[in-house]
């Protein structure tokens, strides 16, 4: 009964140890593929940088400020469908929860599935919209205007407004940041708006519209990067994990393997001393 | 790309004019302007000094040149030039975007796609004019009307870019 035993063991570790090995082959090759489409979403970021900061400028040098209203918050939380990237989503997740305690009167755009299910639990009924479909493809400017063409189209009104998305910084780190967000009336009551020659509404909205899925994409770009750089990594430190328990497990595998052997041959000789005793 | 503004302000000052807004000076000193000239997927000038910009735009096609008035615009289907200080002159057409002049004369101009005038075919822009044309006479919803006439827009300015 040992004897079986020893083999049972047997059996159940190499079952174990091809599981693992399968599952270091699989993060092995996700890591490949994440650094392949990090390497893309980087060089595509460069490009889209000076977009993006240009985007920013007017908000900085006109120093529009939040307008003064009870018409609540509203946050863009971007984010993507696809998990096993690291702290990613959850980033974004917990400084939503944070902001919507502090601030009950806030509406939520998210942009990608993963965000959505962290939310949904308490929050759902700050949740205004949910886009998905997102990730699977690098970011194009027109995604950025459908989202944007959208969020316009509901008519949400707010009065203070941000996008919330992760920077990315290195292939090793990224900052969960936010972007501010302007409504139109902010805009028009900014200090420095009368320095701004010969402005109508209609320049407003259309510039505030076009802002918009500006920032969007460029923030879309960047946590794609960071999206991409963070799964690298965690797909690394899976396959290293992964290997330390293949070397843990193939280590007890002949250990076992060596003392059912052992066992065995301790019966033989025991029975073989047990038979010439008799004689 | 949706048109944001249908209707144009008929009472839009026309801003073409330069206004001093602070003491008179004259423009052999004054300060540089400073141009970001970007699209979503393309850096053109990342704050690169050049003597003169023109820009089309739904207030009219004006000229940017350091000291210029702070002002918002919104860029028309059109061709954009560059006076770079050297006394290079390049031209870009772009389909859309706006763009910004700061009081420290730095402009952002953003385009949602800018391409060298020279790389464009003019038979494929007629093409692509004869092509929205016909959709406009075969639209149905005013959204497809809007889309069609953007388009004859778009490529009537992409054949006079060509000329």
């Amino acid at each position: 009964s040992q004897q079986v035993r020893g083999t049972a063991t047997l059996k159940m570790i190499s079952i174990r140890l091809k599981s693992v090995k399968n599952i270091q082959k699989i993060t092995q090759s996700m890591k490949m593929v994440s650094a392949a489409k990090y390497t893309k979403a980087e060089r595509e970021l460069k490009l889209a940088r000076p977009y993006g900061i240009g985007a920013q400028e007017f908000y900085k040098k006109a120093e529009v400020k939040d307008e003064e209203g009870e018409k609540g918050q509203l946050i863009i939380a971007v984010s993507s469908d696809r998990g096993l990237c690291g702290a990613v989503h959850s980033s974004i997740g917990r400084i939503v929860k944070t902001d919507i305690a502090a601030n009950p009167n806030t509406k939520v755009v998210i942009v990608g599935d993963k965000v959505r299910n962290i939310l949904q639990r308490l929050y759902a009924k700050n949740i205004a919209m949910v886009v998905t479909e997102v990730g699977r493809k690098p970011a194009v400017f027109g995604d950025a205007a459908l989202v944007a063409q959208s969020i316009i189209n509901s008519g949400i009104e707010f009065s203070k407004g941000k996008i919330l998305f992760n920077a990315f910084r290195t292939v090793v780190s990224f900052r969960t940041t936010e972007m501010p967000l302007y409504s139109q009336n902010a805009v028009a009551n900014a200090s420095k708006l009368p320095v701004y020659d010969s402005l109508d509404s209609d320049v407003i909205q259309s510039y505030t519209e076009f802002s918009l899925a500006s920032l969007l994409f460029y923030s879309m770009k960047e946590n794609a990067t960071s999206e991409q750089s963070s799964r690298m990594t965690a797909m690394d430190n899976a396959s290293k994990n992964a290997g330390e328990m293949i070397d843990k497990l193939t280590m007890t595998f002949n250990r076992t393997r060596q003392a059912v052997i052992t066992r065995e041959l301790i019966e033989i000789i025991s029975g073989a001393a047990a038979l010439e005793t008799k004689n | 790309m949706e048109r944001m503004a249908l209707t144009r302000s008929a009472l839009r000052l026309f801003s073409g004019r330069f206004t001093q807004a602070c003491q008179v000076r004259g423009y052999a000193d004054a300060p540089s302007m400073s141009l970001t000239f970007a699209a979503p997927s393309q850096v053109l000038y990342n704050n690169i000094s050049v003597k003169q910009i023109d820009v089309p735009s739904f207030s009219g096609s004006f000229g940017i040149l350091p000291a210029h008035v702070p002002t918002l615009a919104v860029l028309k289907p059109g061709v954009v030039t560059v006076f770079e200080n050297d006394g290079s002159t390049k031209k870009f057409f772009v389909s859309s975007g706006t763009v910004t002049i700061n009081e420290d004369s730095t402009v952002q101009l953003l385009a949602e796609e800018a391409v060298p005038v020279d790389t464009l075919d003019i038979s494929a822009a007629k093409e692509l004019l004869a092509q929205s044309q016909s959709q406009l006479a075969s639209a149905s919803s005013e959204v497809a009307k809007a889309e069609a006439e953007i388009s004859i827009e778009v490529s009537e300015a992409l054949v006079k870019a060509c000329e």
